[in-house]
Order: structure tokens, then sequence, then C-alpha cells
């Protein structure tokens, strides 16, 4: 059955790397770390000191007056639409024709924290009352409806480290199901707090490589320790490609198909056996119609745990069967963003289109030495170029709670 | 202590540009909150417990929401 062919017209972001996708992309070509020390107060509390703090504060992009209003979720996610909007052209679109979807791992959290401290130092009347609007879960996705008048439909899945990719996808599955020609979508998260740092640390799931913060996001090498908490948003303007051929708009790459599955074996502990993942790759592709062979990249999760990065490069094998999966070329851009939680999928979906659309892929840093037991060929220390062509690529992202999603882009 | 009518207004016209923004020159006695500065009923709450801070007169709800005017606001903290 033919489906409506959608693609990605504008990206947008907010990183530890830059303040938009320029700067963001330049950082992961050279090889640029993100990470730095954390507030020196927080230390003696917490195991980990460092973190991917975004490079650019919203308080260069936006007025104080709307920063008072919005939880920092809905800042880098709107930050992140504006610039997604302006470079897909700032289409004009029937604003019951236009959707959003925009996720966050963990909600606005700091607002959340914020508020129950003035509460409890200055009692309920000095709780902003805009603490309800900005701590729900579903915030960003608001904002940005507002923000562009998108009335066809705001949504805001939530899957943990999933949940952006989930965005995107369900993103796609709104313009094939007829419900919107653009639909702007993708994730934010905004969660470095002592509580939530130390939250993380208490599962061990955190690197607590203090001496050496910006080699601490290892995917792959053998002395990794846990992942680099980070923050940031990215937003993708996706369309139906008729839409977007009326109209005239730069196609980036073509989205032509996701996967999702879950584990359904553990709470937070991947299944070892990556059948879950495996079978959201296996899934993507068949919704993208495209063989194993199509695919010469994928952006990894590896978020620089010791089980997860490994079990990803034999599901990766498994997925696309031992003839494709000598010829991917896998990378983790996480080794230098950090793990941006509900923004990574989206940020990571940016990296991947770029590296079709630009032919050339991000390296991932920090591997001394390389951990034998991954079965793919990462591409590590510096950048490889991608020869032109037909030419497909997928972001995997996961989440706490079992849940795999695989994205398919395709060249134009 | 009392507050003159100017002092208010100005502190008022303060505290209406650190919450939403707006040019303090534009905060003039006869506009309404809501037509004409376009100041919804959250941000109201705000402007309401800022003023409070600064002039030590509470308005309570009851009475907020009949506060449509800069002037209206003006008179309830001077009375």
């Amino acid at each position: 059955m033919s489906q409506t062919d959608v693609v990605v017209t504008g990206l947008g972001a907010t990183t530890p790397l830059g303040g938009d996708v320029a700067t963001t992309w330049s950082a992961l070509l050279e090889g640029r770390s993100g990470i730095s020390m954390l507030d020196p107060d927080w230390h003696e509390a917490l195991p980990v000191h460092f973190a991917g703090r975004i490079a650019q504060e919203p308080s260069e992009k936006l007025p104080r007056p709307r920063l008072r209003r919005l939880d920092r979720t809905q800042q880098f996610a709107l930050i992140a639409a504006q610039e997604a909007w302006a470079d897909a052209g700032s289409p004009e679109v029937d604003p019951l024709r236009l959707g959003a979807v925009v996720s966050s791992g963990i909600g606005g959290i700091l607002t959340i924290l914020e508020q129950y401290d003035t509460f409890r130092e200055k009692g309920w009347k000095r709780v902003s009352p805009f603490t309800v609007p900005m701590l729900m879960p579903n915030s960003p996705a608001a904002a940005v409806s507002l923000e562009f008048t998108a009335r066809a439909g705001a949504h805001a899945p939530v899957s943990a480290c999933a949940s952006s990719a989930e965005a995107i996808a369900n993103a796609v599955d709104m313009i094939r199901a007829g419900r919107a020609d653009i639909v702007i979508a993708g994730g934010t998260e905004a969660a470095i707090h002592p509580l939530n740092i130390a939250s993380f640390a208490s599962m061990r799931a955190l690197s607590t490589r203090n001496d050496d913060p910006q080699g601490a996001s290892r995917p792959w090498d053998v002395s990794r320790d846990g992942f680099v908490m980070g923050e940031g948003a990215g937003i993708v303007v996706l369309e139906s490609a008729e839409h977007a051929a009326r109209r005239g708009a730069r196609v980036y790459a073509h989205a032509v198909g996701v996967g999702y599955t879950n584990d359904a074996h553990d709470i937070v502990q991947p299944d070892p056996e990556g059948t879950g993942q495996t079978r959201a790759i296996h899934q993507a592709l068949g919704d993208a119609d495209l063989a194993p062979s199509d695919i010469v990249h994928v952006n990894a999760h590896a978020t620089s745990t010791p089980a997860g990065d490994v079990a990803e490069t034999v599901a990766i094998r498994t997925a696309l069967g031992d003839s494709a999966a000598d010829r991917v070329a896998v990378t983790s851009t996480k080794s230098m963003t950090g793990h941006l939680l509900g923004g990574a999928g989206a940020v990571e979906s940016i990296a991947t289109v770029l590296a079709l659309h630009e032919g050339r892929i991000p390296p991932t840093i920090n591997i001394d030495e390389l951990d034998p037991n991954a079965v793919v060929d990462i591409v590590r220390d510096k950048p490889r170029d991608l020869p032109g062509g037909d030419a497909a690529a997928i972001n995997e992202s996961f989440g706490f709670g079992g849940h795999n999603v695989a994205l398919v882009f395709r060249r134009p | 202590m009392a507050h003159s009518e100017q002092e208010i207004l100005d502190g008022l016209a303060e505290i209406i540009e650190e919450i939403v923004g707006t040019e303090p020159s534009e905060v003039t006695p006869e506009k309404s909150f809501v037509d004409d500065l376009d100041i919804d009923s959250l941000s109201m709450v705000e402007i309401a417990v800022s003023a409070q801070d600064k002039f030590g007169v509470e308005i309570p709800d009851d009475q907020l929401k009949d506060l449509k005017t800069v002037q209206d606001v003006v008179t309830f903290i001077q009375k």
C-alpha cells in the first residue's frame, strides 16, 4: 500500500554544543565535547561534577517576561522550533493543517522543584500561577502549538529517552493519516538539578569521571562507566512531500520509516538479547520499504553505559544481517553532546539527516580502546565521508521502560 | 504609610513591566488590564501579589476581579 511521502524541510536545535543547528553540526564534525563542570556548590553533595549544559542560555533569545512563564523545557523547545520554522521558510499553512508533536522525557521538573522551594519558604500565595502550565509534560507541545497556531493537534508522547524519536515517529504518522500537512516535531529536556543527578547516580547510571569531564561520555570505549546528563532540544519540520513540492521547499531528507517496540523485559535494563531493538529496526525498514543493504549509516542510541552500547551493536548486526551490517557506519553523537534524554532522539535525528544531506558522518569521540565486543564499524576520532547517491540512515533511541524507536531517513 | 497616586502608578508600571514586559509609559490610569494591556488572569494574580509586597496592601481575590483598570488598582491601594 502506498502511503503519504513525508519530508524533512526544517531543522532547529539548541544543545550543549551550540545555540543552533549550524554551530552544533560544526562542533559535531570537529569532534568537540560540550560537557562542562557543574556549579561548585553542588560538588560536595554529588558523586558527579559535570554535565552537558546548554551552550547558549534562553535569556539570550527570549525576552524576560516570556521566560518567567515558560519552563526551561518550553524555552528550549520554542527556541529550536523558531529556528526550524524559519529554516523551513516560514511556510504558509492553514492552522487547521498544522500540528505539533513535542516531547520531554521528564517534563517541567525544574519548575516543580523551584516552586516547591518557594512554597516551603514563602507559602502558597507565592507559588507562581503559571506553575501548572509550566510543569505539565505537554507544556512544550502546547507552547509550540500556541507560538505557531498549530490547530491540527498537539501531542507529547512520553517514553523516557526515546520520547523525541517517538515524537518524530508520531508526527510522520500524523501526516500519513491525513491529519496535517506540516507537523513541528521533536523534543526537549532541562533537568540538570542536584536531585536529578542524584537520582540517576543512585541507579549507578552516570559516569563519575570527575577528573576528565570531556572524556566521560565514551561510547564503546572499554573504560566507559555511564552516561553524561545533558540538556537541550531538537525540532524538525515534517511536511507531506506534496505540500513541500507545492511551495518549492528545500528537502533535507525523506522520513520514510518508523518502528516502535517495547522489550517488556525490565523497567530499566535493556533486554540482553536486544530483540526489541531488532524488531524496531525491522519494523522501520518494512515501513520504509527498504532493504538492509540500503542503510549506510546508523546514529546509535549508545549512551556510554557498560551494558547498553555493546548490546546495541549486536542488535544492529542481527537486524541488518551480516553483509549489510559489515558496511554500515555507526556513530554516537552523545560522545559530544552528552545524553539529552527527551531531547536526544530529535537532536540525533537532525544529526542523521545532516549526515545524509552533507555527506559526512560525525565521529564518536573519546574511544581510546574500542571494546572488542562492539560488532559493527564505529566511526571514531574523525568524521567520515558518505559517498553520494541513494542512501538511507537509521536513528535509534531507547528509553527506560523498555521503549525502542527506530527512524529511517532517506536522501531525496 | 500612604503612597501618593503617582507613586502607586509608577510602582504598578514597574511591576507590570517586570511581569508582562509592557513599556511603563503605556501604563496609564484609564487603561484596562485585559482589553488595553493584554494582561491575562494568571498574570493579574502575579501583579496583585507583587503589589502587595510593594505597597503593603492585600488585594483579596474577590476584589481583584472587579479591578478592571489601572486607576481601579491605584484607588484600591490608596483607599
